[in-house]
């Protein structure tokens, strides 16, 4: 289609198979035996565990404590008795402490309404206090996001419900089901940003949920315009849409505050719509499970620490001939070894078994050279030179050749004749320049 | 024709007598005040250029002495010999008994002995796999075997054996380092070079737990401390450590131990005449 907006360079197609999950309603999900929590799932500080072994907790209670300003709480989805405190493995890899939650009896009680006053800082406190954090899979805490530093000032907002990753249709169905309550996340967002411009960036493969939201939109209290974006991958990175809807672009090591603008996740305005006016901690969220070796696909609002495994098997379970269960897309997703303990986050976006069709095994063959990793970077950068300086240990050079700017998308991979891994280098050069910098 | 080429000689002469002349009293005038120190440091360093000291080089590290007062003893390659012509250079005394140290793994499992949690199809580099669940092995202490150190080492003292476990070689390494910060598990240590046995276990785990992921890992059970008590051996966080300053028998302990974890490194002796028979 000609006219749609689009971020400036690069970009891939992936197929995006969305087919297999979006027209499936978001269900809620029969309660696992065990939810497994964990203490980080944000990016910042660790919070501080509040609740012991064997003590009673209701559905919204505080389990830990937010560890500092850039941190977040965690809340129990429902109510039951504490169980043992384990380590586990988050899906992107990292280690994390969790506590177990055995689910009393389920409650079918209804959260009431009770808004809260429209002073932009109670606002703000009350996001940090649900625990809020950005649910488009970066999971940095909302409160953080929205404190704009002095001297700064948001002109434009902008919701995104791009969701460019293939596969997932969390944020879509949102968009079809909860339009009211994701625009009045919006109106909670702009009274405490007092934003110019609000727009919804939405890709034009999603008509329908452009219809529901303009339709939304249109009785808000503020003028919001909701922008459809031409199909390209990563168009939802953040520094993407920003690039797309209002063409400036977030400086090497900036945030987009630095070119006046505000990105949140639809889910996470949904979030903080539910936060505001019910009262209702960040304790659910909707979990695309999806890929060719599920045989239910669908979208289901799990409570935060339903291991992966119980999803899995209320979707139907898995087909013989999966090879590889991922958390999150399939582009920037990690494969998880172990579903049994590991858990549903508040960035966990989707949970995809994929079968031996789907991915592609391949050999790892030299660099051919072609330069087609440096046609597809959105940022601008040579993966295939970044690939060489991290392989030599030149992490200095890496650096100097923009290694921090790399967004791991995995467009450069995707593309890459020679099937190398990348994204997987861009990784490896990040953690060594970070164990170079604390060992000095 | 004869008096052109004499006046052309003669000027030229006279052109280069004044040059030279003026080149003379430059460098007398403009002369760089040389620290001969310098030279003579940087004979001395093996002129390696590894860098475990720091600095860019040899020769930079030969300034830094002299100029900036940097310590002595920072070249590992140079070992007690360089060292002592150092400090006779820049008339300073020094101790030199000190033992050069190697580096060694601290790790014997392998997919025989060790339990895998998943397969890994990635880049060929165990900081790129350590990036994912702290690694493939179940132990999260051990040797990834993904070769890291010997991406990094200077000398290409680092290989793998016969079951195809890393391993280093005592002789070939310089004491740079580079390998000990590289590893992303912490399993490559520096022993001294007489060290005649490693206990070659990195797990802190509870023995319950290092028994059921490895067949070769140390589960602090103290026998070692029992069997040996003059080699040294002390178990701390569920894992033996050797105090190589003590120098009783460790044989009793190696030859106890359940896990077969305490092993043998080649005598320095017995491998030089190993090494003179072949």
């Amino acid at each position: 289609m000609k006219g749609l907006k689009t971020f400036a360079k690069g970009g891939v197609h992936p197929h995006d198979r969305k087919e297999l999950a979006s027209s499936e309603a978001i269900q809620s999900l029969r309660l696992p035996e065990k939810l497994i929590i964990p203490l980080q799932q944000h990016i910042g500080a660790p919070p501080t565990l509040k609740v012991e072994k064997e003590a009673e907790v209701a559905a919204g209670d505080i389990l830990a404590e937010a560890g500092g300003f850039v941190s977040s709480p965690i809340h129990a989805p429902v109510g039951g008795t504490i169980g043992e405190m384990r380590s586990i493995y988050l899906p992107n890899g990292a280690k994390t402490q969790a506590v177990e939650l055995l689910p009393a009896a389920p409650e079918g009680e209804e959260a009431a309404l009770n808004p809260s006053s429209t002073d932009a800082k109670e606002l703000i406190d009350r996001i940090a206090a649900m625990g809020i954090v950005g649910m488009g899979g970066a999971t940095f805490p909302t409160h953080v996001k929205y404190s704009i530093p002095k001297g700064s000032k948001a002109e434009f907002f902008i919701a995104n419900g791009v969701e460019c990753e293939p596969y997932l249709t969390a944020d879509h169905r949102l968009m079809l089901e909860k339009s009211s309550e994701i625009v009045k996340g919006i109106e909670i967002a702009a009274e405490i940003l007092g934003p110019d411009h609000v727009y919804i960036a939405i890709e034009n493969n999603k008509p329908d949920a452009i219809e529901a939201m303009s339709a939304a939109a249109a009785g808000a209290s503020i003028p919001i315009e909701v922008v459809p974006l031409k199909l390209r991958y990563p168009q939802g990175d953040e520094k993407m849409v920003i690039q797309a809807i209002t063409g400036r672009e977030v400086p090497s090591g900036g945030l987009p505050i630095a070119v006046g603008t505000v990105v949140s996740n639809v889910g996470t305005l949904n979030a903080i719509y539910e936060a505001v006016e019910l009262s209702k901690p960040l304790t659910h969220r909707v979990v695309t499970v999806s890929g060719n070796g599920i045989e239910n696909p669908g979208n289901y609002l799990a409570p935060i620490g339903t291991p992966f495994s119980h999803l899995i098997e209320e979707a139907g379970g898995t087909s013989g001939n999966t090879v590889k269960i991922v958390a999150g897309g399939p582009m920037t997703g990690f494969t998880v070894f172990d579903p049994e303990t590991t858990p549903v986050i508040k960035g966990t976006s989707g949970l995809l078994a994929l079968t031996a069709k789907e991915i592609r095994e391949t050999q790892t063959t030299s660099c051919i050279r072609c330069g087609r990793c440096i046609r597809v970077c959105p940022v601008g950068l040579s993966p295939t030179l970044l690939y060489k300086c991290v392989d030599h240990n030149d992490i200095d050079a890496a650096l100097e050749e923009g290694l921090n700017d790399c967004r791991e998308c995995g467009s450069c991979g995707f593309v890459c004749p020679a099937h190398i891994p990348l994204v997987q280098g861009m990784k490896l050069g990040k953690r060594l320049a970070r164990r170079r910098k604390e060992a000095s | 024709m004869g008096t052109t080429v004499l006046y052309a000689f003669i000027s030229v002469a006279a052109l280069g007598g004044v040059l030279g002349l003026g080149l003379a009293i430059a460098s007398r005038i403009l002369a760089v005040k040389k620290d001969e120190r310098v030279a003579e440091v940087e004979e001395a360093l093996p002129g390696l250029n590894c860098g475990a000291c720091g600095y860019a080089g040899c020769a930079s590290y030969a300034e830094a002495i002299v100029k900036e007062d940097a310590p002595l003893d920072l070249c590992g390659p140079g070992g007690a010999d360089a060292l002592k012509t150092i400090a006779d250079i820049m008339g300073k005394t020094v101790d030199t008994t000190s033992e050069k140290m190697v580096a060694q793994v601290h790790c014997r499992g392998n997919a025989a002995t060790s339990a895998y949690a998943f397969d890994y199809e990635g880049i060929e580099d165990c900081n790129a796999l350590h990036i994912f669940y702290e690694g493939n092995k179940v132990c999260k202490f051990g040797c990834l075997g993904l070769g890291s150190c010997m991406k990094v080492c200077p000398t290409d003292a680092i290989y793998y054996d016969d079951e195809g476990l890393v391993t280093v070689d005592r002789d070939l390494c310089i004491s740079c380092r580079k390998c000990v910060d590289i590893c992303p598990t912490g399993v490559m240590k520096m022993i001294p070079y007489s060290a005649d046995y490693i206990v070659a276990c990195n797990s802190t785990d509870k023995a319950a737990v290092t028994r059921k992921y490895c067949k070769v890992g140390c589960i602090g059970c103290k026998i070692c401390e029992k069997k040996s008590p003059e080699g040294g051996f002390t178990v701390e966080n569920n894992l033996a450590r050797i105090d190589f300053s003590k120098t009783g028998s460790r044989k009793e302990a190696a030859e106890a131990c359940p896990a077969k974890c305490i092993i043998p490194l080649v005598p320095v002796e017995e491998k030089a005449v190993v090494e003179a028979k072949s």
